[in-house]
């Protein structure tokens, strides 16, 4: 089984990764005024010959790393001299504007900074932050593929695999006792099920049951993704637009089943005199939108400053190494790596800690909102 | 006045961006310190109570971080943002 699992899960990502390399076949980047452009870049002197000259920029790399990116860079080879190689995975760039939908492969702005759609006749190009805009200002909806998109596709695909598979192997060994990786994931979601929802939302924990579930593993795999060196550096949870997603699921989800009770104890706190109510009202209110802020900040945060503070210790050799040569650099490295590994096992516990906070937390929230009034 | 001036100067908020996070990490330290304390305290009187507290333990202090990460995040954003 693990074999049909593992070849299933190897092809997936094979075709993820064909598909969005092969982009790179359709894009519509001519090739003769490739060469053109060329000789006058090294006339006036390309962009990465004067980077080679510069020193090594922590904050920068540090910020090139949280944030999103149009493709997915694995390394660089032979970094700061002349023949600087940089080994990337184009994504697709998909932006809607009012003259059209146009599709194209990021790598187009690897050798010419503009680039011109056949299709709808808009001149595209990156500016400083990395986001790409029209030249002529138009508005832009940039809907692509990014490598945060391609993180969560990822960690979807993964979730897919993984639990269709332990479901088929439940169905078919009914009644046995679980194997395999049915038996891996089984005290996660017994755990999930018997120590997060049940009691925390009572009698009608089922319905409820599949939301918790997936967002806990989602949380889970996509701040596990974030830990994988070698694979491009994803920083998917420490991303605050997809937190705040999550954070608004669960606020969704309170307000609909909120029940009357709930209601009461916002705008009518029971217990309360009637001359405080104008105080504690909008207190309740603000109460009520400071839950999806704080799930969003809390993981958002954590997971960033995880990364970056790993991604501080690494700095720290070429810092060093810049500043008093190289053997400062082998020295310091020594050091680094201890930390950094120290620092990884601590991250490792802080991936299940917050998604299990995550989750324990829109736990009690859709309790609290499907409370009856009891004396 | 020239306290003033020293004050509005663009380069003190560097300097109160790095103190606000120091003293976020003191209010961090001192919050897990004493929820910790009190498990171990209470781990101690009843060690059959174990499990059950250290699940809470961890929980309550997830949520004192999440409060020190947003003077953390407010602090990024000050040096982060012009």
């Amino acid at each position: 089984m693990y074999h049909t699992i593992s070849k299933k899960l190897i092809s997936c990502l094979l075709f993820v990764v064909v598909a969005f390399g092969s982009s790179n076949l359709f894009a519509n980047a001519p090739v003769a005024e490739d060469t053109h452009v060329a000789t006058i870049d090294s006339l006036e002197g390309d962009g990465h010959k004067t980077e080679a000259e510069k020193g090594f920029n922590a904050g920068e790399m540090i910020m090139e790393h949280i944030k999103d990116a149009h493709e997915i860079h694995f390394i660089t080879l032979h970094e700061g001299s002349q023949e600087e190689k940089h080994i990337t995975l184009p994504l697709p760039v998909i932006i809607y504007s009012e003259k059209g939908l146009d599709i194209f492969s990021s790598s187009v702005f690897h050798h010419e900074h503009i680039y011109t759609s056949e299709k709808t006749g808009l001149s595209y190009e990156k500016n400083k932050e990395g986001h790409i805009i029209a030249t002529d200002q138009t508005k832009l909806y940039d809907i692509s593929i990014t490598k945060n998109v391609a993180g969560m596709l990822v960690g979807i695909l993964i979730m897919f695999v993984v639990f269709i598979s332990i479901a088929k192997s439940y169905k078919e060994r009914e009644g046995k006792a679980p194997k395999g990786l049915q038996s891996f994931l089984e005290p996660l979601i017994i755990f999930i099920r018997d120590e997060v929802a049940k009691p925390s939302i009572g009698h009608h924990y089922e319905s409820y049951l599949p939301f918790l579930l997936s967002i806990f593993f989602f949380i889970l795999i996509n701040n596990l993704l974030g830990l994988i060196p070698f694979i491009g550096g994803f920083n998917i949870t420490g991303n605050i637009a997809v937190t705040l997603v999550l954070a608004l699921f669960t606020f969704a989800i309170t307000l609909f089943k909120a029940n009357a009770n709930y209601w009461k104890h916002i705008f009518a706190t029971p217990g309360a005199p009637v001359w405080l109510l104008p105080l504690l009202v909008p207190i309740e209110i603000m109460g009520l939108f400071t839950k999806p802020v704080v799930l969003t900040l809390r993981l958002f945060a954590n997971i960033t400053a995880g990364h970056i503070i790993m991604l501080s210790f690494f700095s720290l050799i070429f810092i060093f190494g810049g500043l008093y040569g190289s053997v400062a650099g082998y020295g310091v490295s020594l050091l680094s790596i201890a930390f950094t590994i120290f620092m990884n096992f601590l991250e490792l516990l802080v991936a299940f800690l917050q998604a299990y906070v995550f989750t324990l937390l829109s736990a009690l929230y859709f309790g609290s909102a499907i409370e009856e009034h009891h004396h | 006045m020239q306290l003033l001036s020293i004050l509005l100067d663009a380069a003190m908020a560097y300097m109160g961006a790095g103190l606000g996070a120091g003293l976020a990490a003191i209010g961090a330290g001192i919050g897990i310190g004493k929820i910790g304390g009190s498990a171990l305290e209470a781990m101690a009187r009843q060690p059959e109570s174990a499990g059950d507290l250290r699940a809470n333990m961890i929980v309550a202090a997830a949520l004192v971080e999440g409060a020190v990460f947003f003077a953390i995040v407010v602090c990024l954003l000050v040096i982060l943002t012009k």
